[in-house]
């Protein structure tokens, strides 16, 4: 490759004007540095010279005191709680591991505590103070204050940390705090440096991590002059931090207290709504576990007791528990026929027992059959057979619309962890899910609640009060923030024919208060509190469960919804009961008991009770008053 | 491959060519390693150990490495440039894949002896290739867009790479390096002239478009900006730091407070003391005479760089040590106003006196380029 010379010579010009010209920029910026540097250090000197000489500036942060929890009546259920603590900041410690090491002679700290400390001091910026150990007495507290001198960067602390005094009695619906992880931090984008603080804590479940940011508050944070030797000169600023958000629950905590211990042992859910404004009164979930462990930090050990236990005390039953409603679905067969005018209340069908379609015999419970029922009777007595009949008339899609309507197979807004959509399956979702197409023996399970249909206790609670009070009512956990009323939804009336909701709702009577009714022995015989409702028993089923072989687990499930006063409205009740047998035998007295703990405030006469039960009823309050006085006697020992 | 100027007659040979290196150069580039060793050594508080010792023993290494690039004819490495750019593409790769973690961002390739960042050799081989490539063009072509276009991938594929790991600092140098060959090619005015207008018209739209519905980059990416912009406004950040490094070289005055006298329990808050805010530590310590003597040396060795171009007859010759000149002062100037806080931090050493070895031991191989250029510069006869 020969080059002609004139190029060289046109090209070694060109480099040499340009290597000059590039050359001048470079001197030019140096120059530039040399007067930057001038001026920070011979103009600016004195300025700089003071910072550095007397003091330099240190910052902490403030962190803002988490809101609280209150129940409606203003009892609290998540508090914070003065707690006795020993931080370090790096910074002013020197020889971080002699400082330790010298102050474990003084308070016990654990071989993993001192790894993990080091490791996180390592992590995190020198000037950011770490704690090494909370929860101390104040005897430890004090001889830390003593031996003060011999532990530089080592100060005595009173912090606080959250607490709930209602400990396992709603764990579910409040959730608890913890540290934040590097997982919580990589879901967060631009996190607070609040977050970075070490042992921060933050909500992990529930009310407290779906209302987290409210709850976290503002830090404030402090500007102090130290001087070399580390002493604090003065504060030069200080910006308050924000309180967190207070917030009041629409759970009532003395009749949350009466269900979780009215459900006892059982895996088990049940819930009181207010028709009248979605008000949550209670919201129980059992078995339960107590929130504090984890804001200590659970052990690993007691970590897998509650994860091994197949009764899932972890799990929130009543918001994330999926279950086929059963029975506890005919009002919505019902009124999805009787709305789309393929039926009437008063139209009979003869129930022999069983129904053939296309060559498979669906069954009804009762197999000898019911004769010829009505709207009335069907619902009085849980004929299977006639909503079979509706369902061959009305379609999959008017009762999966009607469904949808009174709050199944919908998402509802509540802050709880892992609200469940529940399923009011069509043909188009069938066709998405299992790619097949939709059999008329699907429509025959669907009408009596089987097949795909699947709906949560708060599903069923938010129907039985749509059907109670005739409107869209939606449910609603927080009554107020800061003192301010949130504001309650779903006051319009539902687009259902009155008429046809009477017609349901005096069969719901029937199942409770007639002769022949489901649930006659959970009637409340009281003066105006009658209580209307509907059994349920769904066939468990491998969508549900895991460990077939367990006995226990292969009893089918057992659902009450029921409202009271059937005149007036007030609330609503869903029970579940996992593996419970029939929804008449269990669940139904469980919802007569925790309807009337709420109609009346507070425990019932046993006069409310019909004759025949009030001898169970006392064995039951005695067996409550027993559990009581252990927890008590628990609680006191820790 | 034939190649003009170059004419074994007038070039020296064997180990003649020692005399024909450039010794300025040598004596500057070992003044400013030492100032290096004296301030880890101070910082260190007043021990060989962590890091002034490991620092000598590369400086010897590099220094020997040095020579032997400069005792190979330039010729040979214009012609491994492609090879040498492809190779430090495929490290960066690899460091990617399998990089140990090092300050959070994947950079380190552990040979046992030392660590090898990829990105340090990058810098050098891109204006390595940029200069062969231009020394293969025909000069008519130089501004030509098709022509104008290639050299810019081949710096935008590295920068790419380096821009994941993610490493600011590095991702600047190969743009500005390369642009800086480029310019120096002869590539039209113009054609920088978009650039930088583009460039200015993208951060005013960035910063204009704060608070409108059509706001450019995240909320946190704006209050980064500002924390650069005023440094008070994070408290706990990167601000902090560059409060303390201010207060620290301002309060130097004239001459400083002494070696090692420089207040030690205020630079405790930084993490990087003995690499990216050395200077910092200079400044505190000897004072402005200190710093601008330093600043000095820098220049010197661009002075005599640029001068050795200039005399070199060949465009490969030239356009090399023009970018390994204009690659050091871009080190050592972004490093100043860094500390200095007329920079974001974006974390570039301060070149041949930062703690850390393959920084060290790569520039001291350019400058080995530097210095086979000038041994094997034809020579008039006699």
């Amino acid at each position: 490759m020969r080059r002609a010379p004139k190029d060289t010579e046109e090209s070694v010009r060109k480099i040499t004007r340009r290597g000059l010209v590039m050359g001048g920029l470079m001197g030019g910026f140096a120059t530039l540095l040399a007067g930057r540097m001038r001026y920070m250090q011979v103009e600016q000197a004195d300025t700089f010279r003071l910072l550095a000489e007397e003091n330099r500036i240190k910052f902490s942060l403030i962190p803002p005191e988490r809101g609280l929890i209150f129940d409606r009546n203003g009892r609290p259920i998540a508090v914070n709680e003065q707690i006795y603590r020993v931080v370090i900041v790096p910074e002013d410690a020197g020889d971080i591991e002699n400082t330790l090491a010298r102050l474990r002679k003084i308070i016990p700290i654990s071989d993993e505590e001192m790894a993990e400390a080091l490791e996180e001091i390592r992590k995190s910026s020198p000037f950011l103070e770490y704690t090494i150990a909370d929860r101390l007495s104040w005897q430890q507290l004090s001889e830390v204050a003593v031996n003060a001198p011999a532990l530089p960067g080592i100060s005595p602390e009173v912090g606080l940390s959250r607490h709930y005094p209602m400990l396992e009695d709603l764990a579910h619906v409040i959730g608890y705090v913890g540290r934040v992880s590097d997982y919580d931090l990589s879901k967060i984008e631009d996190p607070d440096p609040l977050l970075k603080l070490p042992q921060f804590q933050i909500g992990k479940t529930g009310v407290e991590s779906k209302w987290e940011e409210p709850l976290r508050g503002k830090a404030g944070n402090r500007r102090i002059e130290v001087n070399a030797s580390g002493r604090v000169m003065r504060e030069l600023d200080r910006q308050q931090g924000v309180s967190g958000t207070d917030l009041q629950l629409t759970i009532d905590s003395q009749l949350q207290n009466f269900v979780q211990a009215r459900l006892g042992d059982e895996s088990a859910s049940a819930m009181v709504m207010d028709v009248t404004n979605g008000d949550l009164l209670a919201i129980g979930s059992a078995p339960s576990f107590d929130p504090n462990l984890f804001v200590r930090g659970i052990s690993v050990a007691d970590y897998r007791g509650l994860t091994e236990d197949d009764h899932r005390p972890l799990a929130n039953k009543a918001a994330q528990g999926l279950y086929p409603p059963g029975s506890t679905f005919k009002m919505v067969t019902a009124l999805a026929a009787v709305e789309a005018g393929v039926v009437t209340a008063g139209e009979t069908f003869y129930c022999p027992g069983h129904k053939e379609v296309s060559g498979r015999r669906f069954h009804c419970w009762k197999r000898s059959g019911h004769g010829w029922v009505d709207l009335d009777a069907s619902l009085q007595q849980s004929c299977d057979v006639y909503y079979y009949e509706l369902a061959l008339k009305a379609g999959i899609e008017n009762i999966s619309a009607m469904a949808k309507k009174l709050g199944i197979g919908v998402r509802h807004d509540v802050p709880m962890s892992a609200v469940a959509e529940g399923i009011a399956p069509t043909k188009a979702w069938k066709a998405e899910r299992y790619d097949q197409d939709w059999v008329v023996g699907d429509s025959l399970n669907a009408s009596i609640g089987q097949g795909f249909v699947l709906a949560s206790p708060l599903q069923l609670v938010v129907m039985a009060s749509r059907l109670a009070s005739g409107t869209q009512i939606e449910p609603r956990l927080i009554k107020s923030v800061d003192g301010r009323e949130t504001e309650v939804k779903g006051l319009e009336p539902l687009d259902i024919s009155p008429t046809a909701l009477q017609q349901v709702r005096k069969g719901m009577y029937n199942v409770v208060n007639s002769s022949r009714g489901t649930a006659r022995s959970s009637r409340i015989v009281a003066e105006g509190m009658t209580m209307a409702g509907k059994t349920g028993t769904s066939q468990v089923r491998s969508v549900v469960v895991r460990n077939q072989d367990v006995p226990w687990e292969q009893r089918d499930h057992a659902l009450f919804v029921a409202f009271a006063p059937y005149d007036n409205p007030k609330y609503a009740v869903s029970v579940v009961v996992e593996h419970g047998g029939g929804g008449s035998a269990v669940a139904a007295p469980i919802a007569r008991d925790v309807m009337l703990q709420a109609l009346y405030g507070g425990l019932p006469p046993l006069e409310a009770y019909p004759k025949a039960s009030r001898w169970q009823v006392q064995e039951m309050r005695k067996d409550l008053k027993l559990r009581e006085d252990l927890r008590q006697e628990a609680s006191d020992r820790a | 491959m034939s190649y003009l100027e170059y004419n074994r007659e007038t070039v020296p040979t064997g180990l003649s060519k020692v005399l024909y290196i450039n010794w300025a150069l040598v004596v500057l580039l070992v003044a400013v390693c030492s100032v290096g060793f004296l301030m880890l050594f101070s910082v260190a508080g007043g021990t060989l150990s962590p890091w002034a010792e490991p620092q000598m023993k590369r400086f010897a290494l590099g220094l020997v490495l040095m020579f032997l690039v400069a005792m190979v004819p330039i010729y040979f490495w214009r012609n491994l440039a492609l090879l040498a750019y492809l190779g430090s593409l495929l490290l960066l790769v690899f460091v990617e894949l399998f990089g140990d973690i090092g300050m959070g961002a994947q950079r380190w390739i552990d040979l046992g002896f030392m660590r090898l960042q990829p990105s340090e050799v990058a810098k050098i081989t891109l204006v390595m290739l940029l200069a062969a490539y231009y020394d293969w063009l025909d000069v008519g072509k130089t501004s030509r867009p098709l022509w104008v276009v290639l050299p810019v991938l081949i710096i935008l594929v590295p920068t790419a790479l380096v821009l994941r790991q993610p490493d600011l600092g590095t991702a600047l140098l190969l743009v500005v390096g390369g642009a800086m060959v480029m310019f120096c090619a002869g590539v039209h005015w113009l054609y920088f002239g978009v650039v930088f207008a583009s460039g200015a018209g993208l951060v005013t739209a960035v910063l204009a478009s704060r608070g409108t519905a059509w706001q450019l980059l995240k909320d946190y990416q704006y209050r980064r900006i500002d924390t650069f912009l005023d440094p008070e406004s994070d408290p706990l950040g990167a601000g902090y730091h560059i409060t303390q490094s201010k207060i620290a070289l301002g309060s130097g005055g004239w001459t400083g407070r002494g070696l090692m006298e420089g207040t030690q329990s205020r630079l405790n808050f930084l993490p990087e003391k003995h690499t990216d805010f050395i200077f910092t530590t200079l400044a505190e310590e000897f004072g402005f005479v200190g710093g601008v003597s330093l600043l000095l040396l820098y220049v010197l060795i661009i002075v005599f760089c640029v001068a050795s171009a200039l005399k070199n007859r060949d465009r490969f010759s030239s356009l090399l040590t023009l970018g390994i000149a204009g690659t050091f002062f871009l080190f050592f100037a972004v490093n100043m106003s860094m500390v200095m806080g007329l920079a974001p931090v974006v974390g570039v050493p301060l070149p041949l006196v930062s703690y850390g070895g393959s920084a060290m031991i790569v520039l001291l191989g350019a400058f080995g380029l530097v210095q086979s250029a000038h041994v094997h510069r034809p020579r008039g006869r006699g």
